[in-house]
């Protein structure tokens, strides 16, 4: 997963009146500073647990990807499935009820389970993160002024003076239109897309390597949705930082990311270049889910691609792939708890019986599934025996069971 | 409004007589600036005007702040417009008293955004389903719980499971189909929808915005659907509406417009959508609008696009544009609009003049 096919369009956007060279951020060279190659993050086998009313919820279950520095990578999936808690959990944001295991690495270092005060000193300094509603993430009573000087002081030992003029810095980075006299406004004298430039700057205040935007736009108007993406990707690649977005917008992630992760119900289930997974989509969730957003090309009062069913109740699973009561491909194979696998170069999928392998209600072993690793496979073996479960309430039919 | 030619065959004989129409709509609210003064007036929805045809469907798409639903709310007359008028099934809305108006309103019903706060979150689903019924004294008890359970049927509840259940029991497009159950109770001939399947998960609003399709037909029901969305607007809608800063930027046909909008406003929206082609998975990059909508507390001068509009000129800030037809029911409110040729001189420097010969249509305003 380290050869990347995807490039960019150059970020370009004409504008050039309030931007800094990088070099004046001092330390933009620090993310070339790790072996070329080696993955800045590792996330290995992420389970998060939370106890409700005695109930167990399974919030995350067995999330593995890596992230190369610099790039800018996607995890999509819809409400409840896992994207935002994953990324919240290597960021030691969760609630100590929260039971996390797996691993998860950054440069090197464990982060799950490391002591709040090394945490600390990592949250908002390597990695920040930005979420969707920036009105509720800065502080009403305080100038945006002081709340970026604030968070620059905390990860650097500048003065008073030189914190000042660091944070203007900042919002002329993030484009903040009259940066100068905006540092004296209060947030509520911002608009929704200056207010997320502005905790795009507090969170770019300590030089992070990694950023998390956790639906960062999603709040925003589509026209200032692509201002804020734009300058998101702009900051990527001229600060050498690596960007997870999280999101439930597939067209958004296509258009940015160069890898893609689908999530549903806690885990991975297609993990690929964004260029080969929208060319080649494999897990029946994913082309659900393209079929299922509005494009431009249908006829006005066409009807949408349906996938019956909602998402798994995150403390009742079901058996084997958690999609299985609503895919139009699910046979008995699929109460066993398909791994994910490398099936083609760089394309991760966990599925049977993937789009483009033929008919779907056909027990059995298809082409297609390629290598197992049983490694993976075999992660929970609770999960794979007792084949006495009918398939039940499986076997939906969608409108057309087509396959490319 | 001739916009019958280009809507779909199929459609009923009485589709001449618009369902309703709304004309010069204009809706303002005062802000109180610090202490109480008066601070100013926002110009909320600026001399609207549209048509709606029975079982015809229009979208209108815009920004946050654009006036969409208040646009909506005026419609429905929650709270009444300043001025205008709103003719629904050949009454004038605006001069209707409380208790024909409720009449009225039973023809017209609103979803909206979010299932959970439009349910009170103490009663069952049938109860909410049938207050509309019990409000306006339909039937009898047990002929009201038969057709709520129809109702919930029809909208793909199971009544035997979830009629006694309360909204927190349900998930967002449960508690949003019994938002549409609760709308369609009475019967409705128009149902106006404030960005009703936003909030839904894309899986979930794939089947709600199905289950609007299935009720249009069965029911030729007309919607006035409001969505920020413009790939899902043109699914779903027979004639789109673009507003901006409560004036309609742009009127018409959904397949023409998104196909050579007229409006550079329209067309810098269509742009800055992310997207993917489902077929062979290329994505559109988007492209950014510069600047930020202005306040609708002062708006600009003459067009009020003119701060961010690449093809402004002197004129666009002295003459605010009129809505013309362009093509067949497609209107636009644009002096110099995209069927155009790019005026001359490109931005609003000094000494900048009228493009020679611009807008033919512009002397029929």
């Amino acid at each position: 997963m380290s050869k990347r096919t995807a490039t960019y369009a150059s970020g370009d956007s004409g504008v050039s009146e309030g931007v800094i060279d990088p070099v004046s951020l001092g330390k933009p060279s620090r993310a070339s500073a790790a072996q070329p190659g080696e993955p800045l993050l590792v996330v290995e086998d992420l389970r998060v647990q939370f106890t409700r009313g005695g109930r167990k919820i399974n919030a995350v279950n067995g999330l593995s990807y890596e992230l190369t520095p610099g790039s800018m990578m996607a995890i999509i999936g819809e409400s409840g499935s896992g994207k935002s808690v994953s990324s919240r959990a290597l960021m030691g944001l969760l609630p100590p009820t929260a039971k996390i295991t797996g691993s998860v690495r950054f440069e090197g270092r464990e982060l799950i389970g490391m002591p709040e005060r090394d945490m600390r000193a990592l949250r908002g300094g390597d990695i920040a993160m930005v979420f969707q509603d920036p009105a509720r993430s800065l502080n009403p009573t305080m100038k945006i002024g002081a709340q970026i000087t604030e968070a620059v002081k905390l990860h650097s030992d500048l003065d008073k003076k030189g914190a000042h003029a660091r944070a203007v810095e900042l919002l002329k980075l993030v484009r903040l239109p009259a940066a100068e006299r905006r540092f004296h406004e209060y947030p509520h004298q911002l608009s929704g897309g200056m207010r997320q430039r502005v905790m795009i700057a507090i969170a770019l205040a300590g030089e992070p390597r990694l950023l998390i935007a956790d639906e960062a736009t999603t709040a925003l108007d589509v026209t200032t949705q692509a201002q804020i993406m734009e300058l998101l990707v702009e900051l990527q690649q001229r600060l050498g930082m690596a960007v997870i977005m999280i999101s439930h917008d597939l067209g958004l992630a296509a258009s940015y990311a160069q890898d893609v992760v689908v999530m549903y119900a806690g885990r991975a289930v297609e993990h690929a270049p964004t260029g080969t997974l929208f060319a080649n989509v494999r897990m029946p969730y994913t082309h659900a889910l393209l079929g299922a957003i509005p494009a431009l090309d249908r006829e006005p009062h066409s009807l949408f691609e349906v996938t019956p069913g909602q998402p798994p109740d995150l403390s009742a699973l079901p058996k084997g792939c958690p999609f299985r009561p609503r895919c139009p491909n699910a046979t008995d194979k699929c109460l066993d708890d398909p791994p994910l696998t490398e099936h083609e170069p760089e394309h991760w999928w966990a599925c049977w019986h993937p789009v483009g392998s033929g008919l779907g209600n056909d027990p059995g072993p298809r082409a297609g599934t390629g290598p197992l690793d049983p490694a993976v496979a075999a992660d929970d073996p609770g999960l794979a025996d007792g084949p006495d479960e009918a398939a039940g309430p499986g076997r939906h039919h969608t409108p057309n069971g087509e396959q490319r | 409004m001739t916009a019958v030619e280009e809507r779909p065959a199929g459609d009923r004989a009485d589709s001449r007589t618009p369902l309703l129409s709304a004309r010069n709509l204009v809706q303002e609210f005062p802000v109180r600036a610090a202490g109480g003064v008066k601070g100013g007036v926002v110009h909320a929805v600026s001399d609207v005007s549209f048509d709606i045809y029975p079982g015809e469907t229009l979208g209108v798409v815009g920004e946050t702040g654009s006036g969409k639903s208040t646009l909506a709310r005026s419609v429905i007359q929650l709270p009444r417009p300043k001025s205008g008028v709103v003719e629904f099934q050949g009454k004038d809305l605006m001069t209707l008293g409380r208790r024909e108006l409720k009449e009225s309103r039973r023809q017209m019903q609103m979803v909206y955004q979010d299932p959970f706060g439009s349910l009170n979150p103490r009663w069952r689903v049938t109860e909410v389903v049938e207050e509309p019924l019990v409000g306006h004294g339909w039937g009898t008890t047990t002929s009201r719980r038969r057709r709520v359970e129809e109702l919930l049927d029809l909208v793909g509840l199971d009544p035997s499971q979830y009629a006694k259940r309360r909204p927190f029991e349900l998930s967002g497009g449960q508690c949003q189909r019994v938002a549409i159950a609760r709308a369609i109770a009475l019967e409705p001939a128009l149902i106006v929808a404030d960005e009703a399947v936003s909030s839904l998960d894309v899986l979930i609003q794939a089947q709600v915005l199905n289950l609007f399709e299935k009720l249009r037909r069965e029911m030729n029901l007309s919607y006035l659907f409001i969505a920020h969305d413009l790939a899902m607007v043109k699914q779903v809608s027979d004639r789109v509406a673009v507003m901006y800063l409560g004036q309609l930027a742009e009127i018409g046909p959904s397949e023409a417009m998104y196909r050579s909008p007229l409006h550079p406003y329209t067309s810098a929206l269509l742009d800055s959508i992310p997207r993917v082609d489902p077929l062979t998975g290329k994505a559109h990059r988007p492209v950014a609008l510069p600047g930020e909508p202005p306040s609708p507390i002062e708006p600009p001068s003459g067009c009020r696009f003119r701060t961010r509009c690449p093809r402004a000129q002197i004129k666009c800030a002295e003459e605010a544009p009129a809505l013309v037809e362009h093509q067949p029911g497609h209107r636009v409110a644009c002096h110099f609009p995209l069927d155009l040729p790019m005026p001359e001189v490109p931005k609003m420097t000094g000494g900048a003049t009228l493009a020679p010969g611009a807008v033919p249509g512009e002397s029929a305003a």
